[in-house]
């Protein structure tokens, strides 16, 4: 038995850069700001990786579904170890108000397309910080869904993955073909060395787009606007524990 | 394929006779081990209940759903007008194989223009897969109800305040607690109708194995009234012990938080995480110790009423958001601290 996966990555703003929103409310400053590949994503590419090692998977599928930057993210899956690479294009205005819902749908036709067992990507993207594609993956495809997981064991067409809820961790097992994602504490991602940033140059990458895949994308949702939230009043500084306990006292905290 | 089984969808839904002719809004109550009523969920009636519609409610489980149930009648105050309860082995665990197929059967019959959850890994998990099987772009924590088709937001791990309008027929919305009062016990206008749900699950996708959970006599993160939270600098899993005996100084009110670094060098456990990828809290006090203040940390906390630091590193960038900051080495602070309090 060896599964083909599918793993999601998107094209996100750099986790330490602090954003900017447009003076004109109407989105975030993303011009020469410095992105990356999303952190979860990085660790569902990781655990793809470490499937194949275990020979448990035979072909690694990376896709992103973005503007042509989003290339360059795909490379840098490839370099880890995917074997090719899916680039769903999508441009201009389309990619500003492109919703999970549309990219499910993207990724769901992928999936179906390359006869996909395992769909893995990362809990949530930290840019919109939605926390849905990959349920609503699952939901379109009617696969069994395991999220936030921590830790997968794949045998005999079915995963036993041990996921992170509130209060602890639970234990589910999902027969495949099946939805995964990733949570931080599923592994450490590795770094690509050059020999194999420049192997996966050479790797394929199609190019598809959502007209190909049958795919509507019209948004959902309008964004109305974009606000930098209320500053904290915050610099007040004690010189002891002293000051610190009778400060806390007047204002009835302790 | 999806196009023709949304037409069937909606086909059904015009043909229902019992179809409703006003916007409701259906709450998910989500009960955790022993019956008991998610916290949860009380922040979600209270952001449902501002849309000034009718409710319902509808409570998952294996067992005990009674016990849950009595405990969401005492808050007739929401305008709950009714509460479905759907009882079956195949719930162990909530898998949401097996909740979603009844979920959307409940919409299809009911309707409902607003379905809310609160929070929790529960409500993140099914309602994006029901959200898809309605064709629906669901709205995740939000922190405001501006209006029933406009809601806020926070994107980039809390630095942007975003305000968006659903165009959707019906909103999926799960609702960020710590920006909703939980709903209050009590008033309202008398018992809300219990009706059992036939809930013949058939789920052969999925399989519940164990669950393993912390106990703790302390409250929960998102509901106690101080946190202390620790960082890296505890330097291990045994200083941690320094943070456990702050909180016990102030019994059922105070309990232990902790960075995400903490958390990867294996101080702590991973449900202690507060920030953008852990919990989100806004205690009344929130003492930060050995915490220099991430981006991702300062998502989960930044609501704090009130903000302690305590970090050797005047220049750390938690000091910027602190209504008292103390510059000095936690392992000598925390212990005077702790002294001092109890003397209190």
């Amino acid at each position: 038995m060896a599964i083909r996966i599918l793993v999601g990555v998107k094209r996100a703003i750099d986790y330490a850069v602090k954003v900017q929103v447009k003076t004109d409310k109407t989105g975030v400053v993303t011009e020469g700001v410095k992105h990356s590949m999303n952190p979860f994503d990085e660790i569902a590419v990781e655990e793809a990786i470490r499937l194949k090692e275990k020979k448990v998977a035979q072909e690694i599928i990376a896709v992103s579904c973005g503007p042509t930057q989003c290339q360059e993210t795909l490379r840098t899956a490839l370099a880890l170890g995917a074997d090719r690479a899916i680039h769903v294009e999508i441009n201009g205005k389309d990619y500003e108000t492109l919703q999970p819902l549309a990219i499910s749908k993207l990724i769901a036709a992928v999936a179906k397309k390359e006869s996909i067992d395992l769909v893995l990507l990362g809990k949530q993207a930290i840019d919109d910080d939605s926390n849905q594609t990959g349920q609503m993956v699952a939901g379109l495809l009617s696969w069994p869904q395991a999220v936030f997981a921590s830790k997968v064991d794949i045998k005999d067409k079915q995963a036993e993955v041990m996921r992170e809820i509130d209060g602890g961790s639970e234990t589910i097992r999902v027969k495949l073909p099946a939805v995964i994602t990733a949570d931080l504490r599923l592994n450490q991602p590795r770094f690509a060395n050059l020999p194999s940033i420049q192997k996966a140059k050479k790797k394929p990458m199609a190019k598809m787009t959502p007209n190909d895949l049958g795919v509507d994308i019209k948004p959902h949702q309008e964004y109305l606007s974009y606000e930098e939230p209320p500053k904290r009043q915050g610099g007040g500084r004690v010189s002891s524990v002293d000051e610190l306990i009778s400060k806390l006292k007047e204002k009835g905290l302790v | 394929m999806f196009l023709q089984s949304r037409y069937f969808f909606s086909r059904l839904a015009t043909s229902t006779i019992h179809s409703r002719c006003f916007a409701s809004t259906l709450v998910i109550a989500e009960q955790i081990d022993g019956g008991k009523l998610a916290p949860v969920t009380l922040n979600a009636l209270t952001a449902a209940s501002q849309l000034k519609q009718d409710i319902d409610c509808v409570i998952f489980g294996a067992d005990k759903t009674a016990e849950t149930t009595t405990q969401l009648q005492k808050f007739n105050n929401s305008n709950i007008k009714k509460i479905f309860v759907a009882e079956n082995v195949a719930f162990k665990g909530l898998l949401s194989e097996a909740v979603t197929p009844v979920l959307l059967d409940l919409q299809k019959k009911n309707n409902y223009t607003h379905i809310f959850g609160g929070s929790s890994t529960f409500t993140k998990s099914i309602l994006p897969r029901l959200a898809a099987l309605l064709d629906v772009q669901p709205i995740s924590d939000i922190t405001k109800v501006v209006d029933k088709d406009q809601y806020i937001r926070f994107i980039y791990a809390g630095n942007v305040v975003l305000k968006l309008k659903s165009n959707d027929t019906v909103k999926i919305i799960t609702v960020r607690s710590t920006a909703f009062e939980a709903a209050k016990e009590g008033g309202g206008s008398g018992q809300a109708n219990v009706e059992k749900l036939d809930s013949s699950v058939k789920n052969d996708l999925s399989e519940f194995v164990e669950r393993q959970v912390q106990q703790s006599e302390r409250p929960e993160l998102p509901s106690a009234r101080i946190i202390f939270s620790g960082g890296r600098a505890l330097k291990s899993k045994e200083n941690f012990k320094l943070l456990y005996d702050l909180a016990d100084l102030f019994p059922g009110q105070a309990t232990v938080g902790a960075s995400r670094a903490a958390v990867d060098a294996g101080y702590c456990t991973n449900d202690l995480q507060i920030g953008q990828t852990g919990k989100i809290v806004a205690p009344d006090l929130y003492v930060a110790i050995g915490i220099s203040g991430a981006i991702q940390h300062i998502a989960g906390m930044k609501d704090s009423k009130v903000i302690v630091a305590i970090n050797k590193d005047g220049d750390a960038p938690i000091f910027a958001i602190a209504d008292y900051g103390l510059v000095g080495d936690l392992f000598k602070v925390i212990p005077e601290l702790n002294e001092k309090l109890k003397k209190k």
